[in-house]
């Protein structure tokens, strides 16, 4: 799992509402598997990225040059293009979880798959 | 552009999947920035369909997409007989003939005829009747420069194959369609397939169909073995996809080949798109029921492209309780979360209507399947939503009694509000729910052999 998917899943445990997001994010074996630098894929994401929750979950991986927020003119800012498309696209989870902050309900991720199924007792109707 | 400057093309079409082709073109069309402007009024059977649009460029684009059309032409000529074509080709503007005849080109004349095969001599006869035209090259059959042809249209009745042709075409070929994709892309030549992978060529005419462009996100929230998802990401599209199903996710169980019982270690979406040299378009696949989906608020995808199971050869589910249904429960291995089998279609197409309303961008494209039971099929039955309007209706039909439809929607409207929606829907979905039945009906009918074929070849 990368973490440009963390940054789009939310809990969905019965009642948790918008407080499901972000999930907290453990890891117990990351993979740094090169993608080919696409800019214009990368430009498109920034304004989709919710930053707060990019910058927890970057820091439960202890990644560091992640970009505080998005800069001026990201456009045509290769490094920072460069930065960002390692962060979101080529840091992957293989074993670790997903945890609700609202629950505690716990979405395993293995293989580099998160799963998450969950029971009709724990979603709503 | 206004009307005064679009150039008319010979578009050539393959003649499968008729319904699919118009919607397609159009798609592409308006992804191209042409729009379709055409004389013709039917588009139903015939190969030969002449489009007017503003540039070459646009052409070419067309064509690197499509794989409802086999060639495009710029059209110099065309008549009912010889003699009519012969003098719509003199009223064509010289200036426009000259950069492609002028002396230092080489060029060839081909025949295409459909409906009918011509001898060598009748079509000698034919090129040399085109000698009043201003060519000053030197032909060469091998490397051409460029490349005219003559269409001649014989109908579509192989039982009646006229004396003389319908309709004569003479144009510039400009460039070739993508048929080719779905020879190479073929189901039989991929590592991991499920039992309703989809064919190669459907799978591109859905991606054509939600209009999926380069750096779009696509996603498949019935993934299965994500033949969709190649298909959007040959066009470059990045994807995303999810299933119920555990173990086709990661690609584990039996196999759905013949003379293979477990599925290897290279069988899972990832590796597919690695097979055709697409694994940087992955994104992620998670296991997730499509009912109760986990993503967040926003909108981020620009196509959902599915086929979601109605329950004939991979079954309908969602995630149960854990109290329901002891029996007849698939285990879900390490999640332990108990999969049920009832799924109703028409919850199944709420939810997907709703999610897609909520989740793509606006103008992005909602394409699926939906089954239906053609003695009782209404238009009035397709699932409506108040923020997506529907785009095309293309029937396939599977057998005497049943077909899928393939819906594509388009969002128009932001969405605002799950709440207001689900009453306003309810009404409308109860129609489509007279065919939650279809399962029913369809397995009473021929697939009941199927069923059971599958029952006693897993024994």
């Amino acid at each position: 799992m990368r973490l440009l998917t963390h940054n789009l899943l939310s809990s969905h445990v019965r009642g948790v509402g918008p407080r499901g997001f972000p999930l907290r994010l453990q890891a117990t074996e990351v993979r740094i598997n090169p993608v080919e630098f696409n800019p214009d894929f990368i430009v498109r994401m920034i304004p989709k990225v919710e930053w707060a929750a990019l910058l927890e979950a970057a820091d439960h991986l202890h990644l560091i040059q992640v970009p505080k927020e998005p800069i001026q003119g990201y456009e045509h800012n290769e490094e920072f293009l460069r930065k960002m498309h390692h962060v979101l696209l080529e840091v992957e989870v293989l074993e670790g979880t997903l945890q609700c902050p609202e629950s505690g309900r716990v979405f395993p991720i293995s293989r580099g798959i998160p799963n998450m199924l969950l029971s009709d007792e724990e979603t709503e109707t | 552009a206004p009307p005064g400057i679009l150039n008319r093309y010979l578009l050539l079409m393959a003649q499968e999947h008729l319904e699919f082709r118009l919607p397609e073109i159009k798609s592409l069309l308006s992804l191209f920035g042409g729009q379709f402007i055409s004389s013709q009024e039917t588009y139903g059977k015939s190969p030969f369909w002449i489009l007017s649009i503003p540039s070459e460029d646009i052409a070419r684009n067309l064509m690197k997409r499509t794989v409802c059309a086999k060639s495009i032409f710029e059209l110099w000529g065309h008549g009912k007989c010889p003699e009519e074509l012969y003098s719509s080709l003199k009223n064509y503007p010289v200036e426009k003939m000259v950069p492609f005849l002028h002396s230092d080109s080489t060029y060839k004349i081909k025949i295409h005829t459909f409906n009918k095969t011509l001898t060598q001599e009748e079509k000698v006869k034919r090129i040399d009747a085109l000698e009043f035209l201003p060519f000053e090259g030197k032909v060469n059959l091998k490397k051409p420069q460029h490349v005219f042809s003559i269409l001649e249209d014989y109908g579509l009745d192989p039982n009646h194959i006229p004396e003389n042709p319908h309709n004569i075409y003479f144009g510039r070929w400009i460039a070739d369609g993508q048929r080719e994709l779905i020879e190479s892309y073929s189901v039989k030549k991929r590592h991991f397939i499920g039992n309703t992978s989809m064919d190669a060529g459907l799978s591109f005419i859905m991606a054509n169909h939600g209009k999926v462009k380069k750096n779009d996100i696509v996603f498949d929230p019935f993934v299965g073995t994500g033949g969709l998802l190649i298909a959007s990401a040959h066009f470059g599209a990045y994807v995303y996809g999810t299933d119920i199903d555990y173990n086709t996710v990661h690609g584990l169980g039996k196999a759905s080949r013949k003379n293979q019982k477990w599925r290897g270690p290279d069988e899972n979406i990832r590796a597919n798109l690695r097979q055709y040299g697409l694994e940087k378009y992955y994104l992620d696949v998670l296991v997730s029921d499509a009912s109760k989906p986990s993503w967040r608020k926003g909108t981020y995808f620009d196509a959902i492209i599915t086929d979601p199971p109605y329950g004939i050869r991979e079954s309908t589910r969602r995630t149960g309780s854990q109290k329901e249904i002891p029996k007849g429960i698939e285990k879900c291995p390490e999640s332990h979360v108990p999969v049920s089998l009832s799924y109703h279609l028409s919850d199944m197409f709420f939810d997907l209507l709703n999610f897609s309303a909520e989740t793509l961008v606006l103008g992005g494209r909602l394409v699926y399947w939906l089954p239906v039971y053609t003695p009782e099929y209404t238009e009035e039955m397709v699932p409506w939503h108040p923020c997506l309007k529907l785009i095309s209706n293309c029937e396939q039909k599977l057998s005497s009694h049943t077909s899928r439809r393939l819906i594509t929607m388009e969002k128009v409207k932001e969405f605002e509000n799950r709440d207001q929606y689900s009453h306003l829907l309810s009404d409308h979905f109860l129609l489509y729910q007279g065919h939650n039945s279809f399962r029913e009906k369809y397995f009473s009918g021929v697939t009941k052999r199927i069923a059971k074929e599958e029952k006693s070849s897993q024994e």
